[in-house]
C-alpha cells in the first residue's frame, strides 16, 4: 500500500490532479479535453486538490471524478446538481465543480439545472454536450439536431433540441459560457473564470462522441466555432446582446463567455446562516439560549 | 380511569375553529392540564368540515378518547353530525341566531346563545366564537381572569384594541353563561404542572435540532410540511440551513450532499414524496452517506386522502430504493416521542452511515400533545460514529471502503488534506474505483456486498429489543406499531374494567425488528390481536415474512381516521366471543 506525505502549500501540479485510474473513454472522445483543460485550470488557479470536490451524475462524462484527484461524488443520473448545491452549502468554502452530459443535465436532470440557476449558488457546471446518449450505446439526448437518426429514432430525431445557453440566460444564471473541448487554451480560460465567478456558473463544452454522434464531429465544429472573445464589440455583461448570439448556429457558432454579472450575490453570500463559517465547522449544538426559547413558545 | 374533559368544536374551514383550539389548548395546558388535540379536516382553504377535538384531564391524555363532554358548533352541519357525540352530563353551546338546535340525549344541556344580542357582529365576524369560549369557561368553573393572560398570548401581537375586543366579547358570554346555564357537575381541575404543547411535526423538527441537524430541506407536502414551518421559522437561530426545494428528488439529494459535507442532515415529506426520494435512498445506501428521511403518513395510494391518517406505507419504507443494503426505520409511538426518537435514528445512521427512515402519520404530526417540557431535551446523547476530521502527518492510502469487520468504515470528511476520494452510486472498490466499467470484479463485488450487509448485525445490536406491557398471562396480547400506542393503552384500560385482561406489544423499531426477541414474547401469549390502521395488515404481513408468526386476530381501519379507544375494545370483546377474526370498526363520527 502506498504511503502519502502530506506536505502542506506545495504548489500543485499536474500529477497532483491525476486520478487513480485513466480515463476509460473511446479513444480520441472530447471528454479528454475537458479533463485536461479542467485539470490545467486547477493548476493554474493553484487551488490545492483537498479543497475542490467534483461532482456528477451518470453517464460517459460523469465518470469524471473517477479521473481527477479531488474529493469526488459520482451520484444519480440527473442528480449532481442537487447533491453538489448540499455538499457546497454544508462546506461552502470548498470549489464544487460539477461534471456531467447533455442527457444526465437537461434531460433527466433539467428540472434541477433550472432551480440551481435561480439560487445563483455558487456552483460551477461543465456539460460535456455530445448531442447523444453515449453509455446506453447511442440515443438521442435533448441537444440531438432535428433530424439525426439514432437507435431510439432511427428515422431522425423529431424534438427541437434544447438551447442550453438561452435556456441558462433565462433561468438568471451569473455566468454562461461555451466552450470547445478542442480548443485547450480557450477552454481552459473560460474553465478559470467560470471557477472565479462567485454565483452559478454554466459552461456548455462541445464534447464530441467519436462512437456515437457522427454528425457533430470535430471536424464539423472547427471550421464553425467562433470566438466571442475575437469581437472586441461584444459586451459580455449585456443579457439581450447574449441572448441573440445565443441563438445563433450554423455556419458560426458562437464560444466564449456569453454573459456575466457580477451584481448578484451568491446564495451563501445571501444567507445569514453561512454568515458564521462553513456549517460542518460549527458546534453541533442548538446554542443553549435559542433551546430553552424553542421549549418556552410552547408553553 | 383517569378523568378527562373534552371540547368539540366543529364549522367549515375558514370560521375560525383552529383560533379557540389554539386559546382552549392554552387555557388547559396553564391550569397545569395534559391534553390531546387532533383536527380532522379536508383539503379546502375555505369550506368544508373541520371538527377539531381536545381531551384535557390531570393526567396523561395518550389519545382522543371515546366522546365529547363539551360540542361548539360553530355551523349547522356541524351541529347535525356531532351532537349525538354528547351523552348525560355533557352540552353544547351554540349561536341561536343562526343554528337550529337538534335532538339531544337526555342529560345533555342545551346552550343558546343570542350572539347578536351579546356583540356587535357586523364589527366581529367570529364574535360567536369568543362568546362560546367565555361561556364554556364559566361552565367550566374557571375563572374568567384566566381568559385575559390567555387572550394576551394569542393576541398581544395584534395590538391593545384586539385583545380588549376579545376580553368583553368572552366576558359577555362568560356573564350570560353563568346567569343562564348549569355548570359542569364536576369543575375542571388545576395542577402546579407545566407543560409544553407540540404538534408532531414540531417534536420532529425539535428533535432533529436537538440531534445536531444542521441542513433541513423540503419540498411541501401534507402532513409534513409543519416540520419545513418549524424549522424555516427557527432555522436561524438554531444555526439550521432550511432549504424550499423544486421536488423530492431534489430534497433526498440535496440532503445526501450535505451529509457527505460533513453535517447532520433531514428532511421530511409524505408517501408520494417518499416514492421520489427512493432512489436517492439507494445513493444513501451504496455512497455509505447517513440521511435521516421522515415520512408522515396519509391515507394511499397516489394522492389519496391528503388530510387523513393511515399506517399505509409500511411496505414503500421496507421496500424503498432496489438492492439489498442495510437501514433503520421507525415508528415514533406518541407525539413526545417524535423528539425522542431523531437523536437515536441520527446516531444509527452515522454510526452505520445508511439511510435513516421515520414512519410518522399524520395522527402525530397534525396532532398536539402536552409533554413534560423536560423531555424536550436539547442535549441529548450524540455519536457521530467514525469520522475523519483533520488530516495525520502520514498515513497509508485513505480507503473510504476499507474492508472492516463491523461492515464501517471510517468516513473522510471533504475538504482535509490527504484523504482524497471519490464517493459512488456504482459499486465499487475499498478505494472507491469503480467495478462496473471496463471490467466487472464478483469476487469484489461480493466483498463490498458483505461488508456493507455486515452492518446490519451491527445495527441489531445497537437497538434494544420490544418489550411486553402488562401482565404476562393476560387473556389478549395486542400487538401494534408507533402512533396506536397511547389508543391500545387506553382500550387495555377499559377491558380491564370489563374483566378482560390484557397485555401489549407495541413496535417502534421496524428495522431492526427483533424478530427472535419478538417470538419468545408472542409464543407465551394467550390470543394475539394485531392493530393496524391499514388494509391488508402491512405489519402483520411483515412480521410473518420475518419471523413466521400468524396472529389470532386483526383489528384494522383504513377509512383515513384514527382508532378510537371503543373500536378496539368491541372487537376484542367480538373477537373473544368467537363471531371474528379480523375486525373492521367503522368511524361513527363523520368527519
Amino acid at each position: 500500500m502506498a504511503t502519502i506525505n502530506i506536505t502542506p502549500a506545495k504548489p500543485m501540479v499536474m500529477a497532483d490532479f491525476k486520478g487513480k485510474v485513466d480515463p476509460d473513454w473511446c479513444p480520441g472522445c472530447g471528454d479528454f479535453g475537458v479533463l485536461a483543460a479542467v485539470q490545467k485550470a486547477l493548476i493554474e488557479l493553484q487551488i490545492p486538490n483537498h479543497r475542490v470536490a467534483t461532482v456528477s451524475g451518470i453517464g460517459c462524462s460523469s465518470n469524471f471524478p473517477g479521473f481527477i484527484n479531488t474529493y469526488g461524488m459520482h451520484t444519480l443520473h440527473g442528480r449532481s446538481l442537487p447533491v453538489a448545491s448540499g455538499l457546497k452549502l454544508a462546506n461552502h468554502d470548498l470549489t464544487v465543480l460539477v461534471t456531467g452530459g447533455d442527457g444526465d443535465g437537461f434531460g433527466i436532470g433539467a428540472g434541477h439545472f433550472v432551480h440551481a440557476m435561480r439560487r445563483n449558488i455558487n456552483l460551477n457546471y461543465f456539460v460535456l454536450d455530445n448531442q447523444v446518449y453515449g453509455l446506453t450505446t447511442g440515443q438521442t439526448s435533448p441537444t440531438s439536431r432535428i433530424g439525426m437518426k439514432t437507435k431510439s429514432n432511427p428515422y431522425g430525431n423529431m424534438d427541437t433540441p434544447v438551447n442550453p445557453i438561452t435556456l441558462a440566460l433565462s433561468a438568471g444564471a451569473t455566468f454562461v459560457g461555451r466552450g470547445f473541448s478542442a480548443e485547450q487554451k480557450h477552454l481552459t480560460e473560460l474553465i478559470k473564470q467560470a471557477i472565479q465567478h462567485k454565483g452559478f456558473s454554466f459552461l456548455d463544452i462541445f464534447s464530441p462522441c467519436v462512437t456515437y454522434n457522427h454528425d457533430n464531429t470535430f471536424q464539423w465544429f472547427r471550421p464553425r466555432v467562433k470566438k466571442l472573445e475575437d469581437n472586441a464589440e461584444y459586451d459580455s455583461t449585456n443579457w439581450i446582446a447574449a441572448m441573440e448570439k445565443a441563438t445563433v448556429w450554423g455556419e458560426e457558432i458562437p464560444i466564449g463567455k456569453f454573459y456575466e454579472r457580477t451584481d448578484l450575490p451568491s446564495l451563501e453570500e445571501t444567507e445569514p446562516v453561512l454568515d458564521d463559517g462553513p456549517l460542518v465547522d460549527r458546534d453541533i449544538r442548538v446554542p443553549a439560549e435559542a433551546a430553552k426559547r424553542f421549549v418556552e413558545e410552547l408553553m | 380511569m383517569s378523568q378527562t374533559f373534552a371540547i368539540g368544536i366543529g364549522g367549515a374551514a375558514g370560521q375560525g375553529v383552529a383560533t379557540p383550539g389554539d386559546i382552549l389548548a392554552l387555557l388547559f395546558s396553564r391550569r397545569g392540564l395534559h391534553l390531546n388535540a387532533y383536527n380532522a379536516y379536508q383539503s379546502i382553504i375555505r369550506g368544508g368540515h373541520t371538527f377539531l377535538t381536545i381531551r384535557a384531564g390531570v393526567d396523561e391524555v395518550s389519545n382522543l378518547g371515546d366522546g365529547i363532554d363539551l360540542l361548539i358548533p360553530l355551523n349547522q352541519d356541524t351541529m347535525e353530525r356531532h351532537l349525538r357525540l354528547l351523552t348525560d352530563g355533557g352540552a353544547c353551546i351554540y349561536n341561536s341566531d343562526t343554528i337550529k338546535a337538534g335532538t339531544a340525549a337526555e342529560g345533555v344541556q342545551l346552550c343558546p346563545l343570542p350572539v347578536s344580542t351579546l356583540a356587535d357582529i357586523t364589527r366581529n365576524k367570529v364574535a360567536q366564537n369568543t362568546l362560546a369560549l367565555g361561556a364554556a369557561l364559566s361552565m367550566m368553573g374557571v375563572g374568567f381572569n384566566v381568559l385575559e393572560g390567555v387572550f394576551q398570548a394569542q393576541f398581544g401581537r395584534k395590538g391593545e384594541a384586539v385583545v380588549n375586543e376579545n376580553v368583553s366579547i368572552a366576558r359577555a358570554g362568560y356573564e350570560y353563561a353563568t346567569a343562564n346555564f348549569k355548570p359542569f357537575a364536576k369543575p375542571l381541575p388545576m395542577t402546579d404542572k407545566r407543560y409544553a404543547v407540540l404538534s408532531g411535526n414540531t417534536a420532529l423538527a425539535m428533535g432533529g435540532a436537538a440531534a445536531g441537524c444542521k441542513f433541513y430541506c423540503a419540498y411541501p407536502m401534507s402532513p409534513s410540511t409543519g416540520v419545513l414551518h418549524w424549522m424555516a421559522a427557527h432555522g436561524r437561530k438554531a444555526g439550521i440551513l432550511v432549504r424550499q426545494v423544486e421536488d423530492e428528488i431534489g430534497v433526498i439529494n440535496m440532503a445526501i450532499g450535505a451529509a457527505h459535507g460533513g453535517v447532520r442532515s433531514m428532511c421530511a415529506t409524505s408517501g408520494g414524496g417518499f416514492a421520489l426520494m427512493t432512489e436517492g435512498l439507494g445513493l444513501s445506501a451504496m455512497a455509505e452517506i447517513p440521511v435521516v428521511a421522515i415520512n408522515c403518513m396519509r391515507a394511499g395510494p397516489s394522492t389519496g386522502v391528503p388530510t387523513k391518517t393511515e399506517q399505509g406505507d409500511l411496505w414503500q419504507a421496507l421496500g424503498a430504493a432496489f438492492g439489498d443494503f442495510p437501514r433503520v426505520i421507525a415508528a415514533p409511538l406518541d407525539i413526545g416521542d417524535c423528539f425522542t426518537l431523531m437523536p437515536e435514528i441520527f446516531n444509527l445512521t452515522d454510526r452505520f452511515q445508511c439511510p435513516g427512515i421515520v414512519l410518522c402519520d399524520l395522527l402525530l404530526s397534525e396532532g398536539r400533545l402536552s409533554v413534560d417540557p423536560k423531555l424536550l431535551d436539547f442535549n441529548p446523547h450524540i455519536d457521530r460514529g467514525e469520522m475523519i476530521t483533520s488530516n495525520g502527518e502520514v498515513h497509508d492510502e485513505y480507503l473510504r471502503y476499507k474492508i472492516t469487520e463491523s461492515g464501517v468504515s471510517p468516513r473522510a470528511i471533504p475538504g482535509i488534506p490527504g484523504f482524497t476520494h471519490v464517493v459512488s452510486s456504482d459499486e465499487h472498490e475499498e478505494n472507491g474505483v469503480l467495478i462496473s466499467d471496463e471490467y466487472t470484479n464478483h469476487a469484489k463485488r461480493r466483498v463490498m456486498m458483505d461488508k456493507r450487509m455486515r452492518k446490519v448485525a451491527g445495527i441489531e445490536a445497537a437497538v434494544v429489543p420490544p418489550v411486553l406491557d402488562g401482565p404476562a398471562d393476560a387473556d389478549v396480547t395486542l400487538i401494534g406499531w408507533g402512533s396506536t400506542d397511547g389508543t391500545i393503552k387506553e382500550a387495555r384500560a377499559m377491558l380491564a374494567e370489563q374483566g378482560i385482561t390484557t397485555n401489549q406489544l407495541q413496535i417502534r423499531w421496524i428495522v431492526p425488528l427483533h424478530g427472535d426477541a419478538i417470538l419468545k414474547i408472542l409464543r407465551g401469549a394467550k390470543r394475539t390481536i394485531m392493530v393496524e390502521n391499514n388494509y391488508s395488515g402491512q405489519f402483520a404481513r411483515y412480521l410473518r415474512s420475518e419471523t413466521s408468526f400468524v396472529a389470532d386476530g386483526h383489528i384494522r381501519k383504513y377509512d383515513g381516521e384514527p382508532f378510537m379507544p371503543h373500536h378496539i375494545v368491541e372487537a376484542v370483546r367480538d373477537q373473544l366471543a368467537g363471531t371474528t377474526t379480523l375486525s373492521i370498526p367503522t368511524h361513527e363520527v363523520m368527519v
